[in-house]
């Protein structure tokens, strides 16, 4: 069977560095953090008070509040990446809600039926559920639970709602793999369109896990950072002194299609999606294995899935969350896999930036990754000052400022609580 | 117009977004005023909670319109 060819024709990006993608180019090269204190709850009496949250957004812009107020916030950002991605790519005027009393349009250049929507989150909406049973608590025991709580929070709901307002008929789902869920959903998304099964997909993931839950939860884990005094130079990927992840929120939206379709309708094409790869470690709920058995095997298996060789690759944007244990896994596997062509790799964790998008983390980083392919430059990895002995000084971690090289190949690695390992393979399009 | 009728009122503006000049005694939440199946269950939901009381299944029912549902709760709300 001949597989098709995969391309990213259109992106949205809703970040804490930036609200539209055009912002978000610029805060990921310029190295701007997206850190500060906690606006969205009370943290005073938590161990961690600030986050990297989507800073002046006016939502009623992008969502009327009636409509809003069906969907929790992780889908809101979903809906917001999305439109600018649809528009990005041109398809803004056919991918519209459908007005079943006029009919299923059938003369478009897409057919709505080949239009998937497979998206990614880690939790789903755990705000609304944290409302619900607050509300629920404070009562008499009367179960008066609002009737769109289990819509609004159940974690499909971003492709449920993206689906009705854009018209998409096709596969529609998500992934739910924690922090790595948007590579998975791009994965699957890369699958059915190089499988023949649909010809374009709204993918990517998005999280709003900023709340009390999320981060007392995180903090009981002991894997947030508690950098309190200092929130911009808290995530600090690969620096001696890391103290843990930043929480981020947000999303980012990419619009895969198959090349000859692309080609057909003349839309612009940002890269090529080459493969996928995935592991499992089968070794504990929240911690990789130390020797980063599961990051080797998904990088190796996403590059045998490209049809390419370890020397090929150019920039790898790593998991990177700044926690002490998990960086150093991921660049045991990194120098274990490319051997000694690790050292001519550039490397960076954007996480230092943008912090940890948990569901959200796979769309970001798959866009900062393309745009290092477009721009020919690497994002940094902000906020270091101190080496870690034990990482390899060879490795060049691109720190603190963007660097300008030949980029054709990049991967894009998450994992996720559970040992959900991902990597993600994209390569500059050249027709 | 009754307390009651302007606290039905109030939550119907919030709930559904609509005009308080749509909210007429006639009014259908379903053919007037834009709700959907679920719509309905939130708005008799807030009546009960606004009004403290509990509106059986078979008796939500039949409040389709803004003037059933005041005509319910003046005769349900103690």
């Amino acid at each position: 069977m001949i597989l098709r060819r995969v391309v990213v024709t259109g992106m949205g990006a809703l970040t804490p560095i930036g609200n539209t993608l055009s912002e978000y180019k610029e805060g990921l090269f310029s190295g701007t953090s997206g850190a500060g204190p906690i606006t969205r709850f009370d943290a005073t009496k938590f161990k961690t008070r600030f986050a990297c949250e989507v800073k002046g957004l006016d939502m009623s812009q992008f969502i009327p509040r009636q409509e809003a107020r069906k969907m929790d916030l992780y889908t809101q950002f979903a809906v917001v990446a999305a439109a600018e991605a649809i528009r990005d790519a041109g398809l803004d005027e056919y991918l519209k809600p459908i007005d079943f009393e006029k009919g299923i349009p059938t003369d478009l250049p897409v057919n709505l039926h080949r239009v998937g929507c497979i998206w990614g989150g880690g939790i789903g909406g755990l705000k609304t559920f944290e409302e619900e049973i607050i509300s629920f608590a404070k009562g008499d025991g009367t179960p008066r639970i609002n009737p769109f709580f289990i819509p609004k929070m159940i974690a499909d709901s971003a492709s449920g709602i993206l689906s009705i307002r854009h018209g998409l008929l096709g596969p529609s789902y998500v992934t739910v793999s924690a922090c790595a869920s948007s590579n998975n959903s791009l994965i699957d998304a890369f699958n059915y369109i190089r499988l023949g099964k649909i010809d374009i997909c709204v993918s990517g993931g998005s999280e709003a896990a900023i709340t009390q839950a999320g981060v007392g939860g995180f903090n009981a884990l002991k894997a947030m950072s508690e950098r309190n005094d200092d929130p911009s130079t808290a995530s600090r990927p690969y620096d001696k002194d890391r103290d843990g992840f930043v929480l981020g929120e947000g999303g980012a939206c990419l619009i895969l299609e198959e090349y000859e379709h692309a080609i057909a309708r003349g839309a612009k094409i940002y890269a090529e999606i080459l493969g996928g790869g995935m592991s499992s470690d089968a070794y504990h709920i929240t911690a990789p294995h130390p020797d980063g058995i599961g990051a080797y095997m998904c990088m190796k298996n996403a590059l045998e899935d490209a049809e390419i060789t370890p020397d090929q690759v150019d920039y790898i944007n790593t998991h990177g969350t700044s926690t002490p244990i998990g960086d150093p896994q991921e660049i045991k596997a990194i120098e274990r896999l490319f051997g000694e062509h690790a050292y001519n790799i550039n490397i960076s964790s954007t996480k230092s930036m943008v912090g940890h998008l948990l569901g959200g983390a796979g769309a970001v980083e798959a866009v900062a990754s393309i745009l290092a392919i477009q721009e020919q430059k690497i994002p940094p990895t902000i906020n270091h000052v101190t080496d870690d002995p034990d990482i390899n000084p060879r490795l060049n971690l691109t720190f603190n400022e963007a660097q300008s090289r030949k980029v054709n190949i990049a991967i894009s690695n998450t994992f996720g609580f559970g040992g959900h390992n991902t990597c993600v393979v994209f390569r500059k399009f050249e027709g | 117009m009754s307390e009651i009728a302007e606290k039905v009122k109030k939550i119907i503006v919030d709930k559904l977004g609509v005009d308080e000049s749509e909210v007429t005694e006639e009014a259908s939440f379903t053919n007037d005023l834009g709700a959907d199946s679920l719509d309905t269950v939130e708005l008799i939901m807030e009546f009960e909670k606004e009004f403290n009381v509990s509106i059986p299944d078979d008796q939500a029912e039949h409040i389709g319109t803004v003037g059933q549902a005041v005509k319910y709760l003046e005769e349900n709300v103690k």
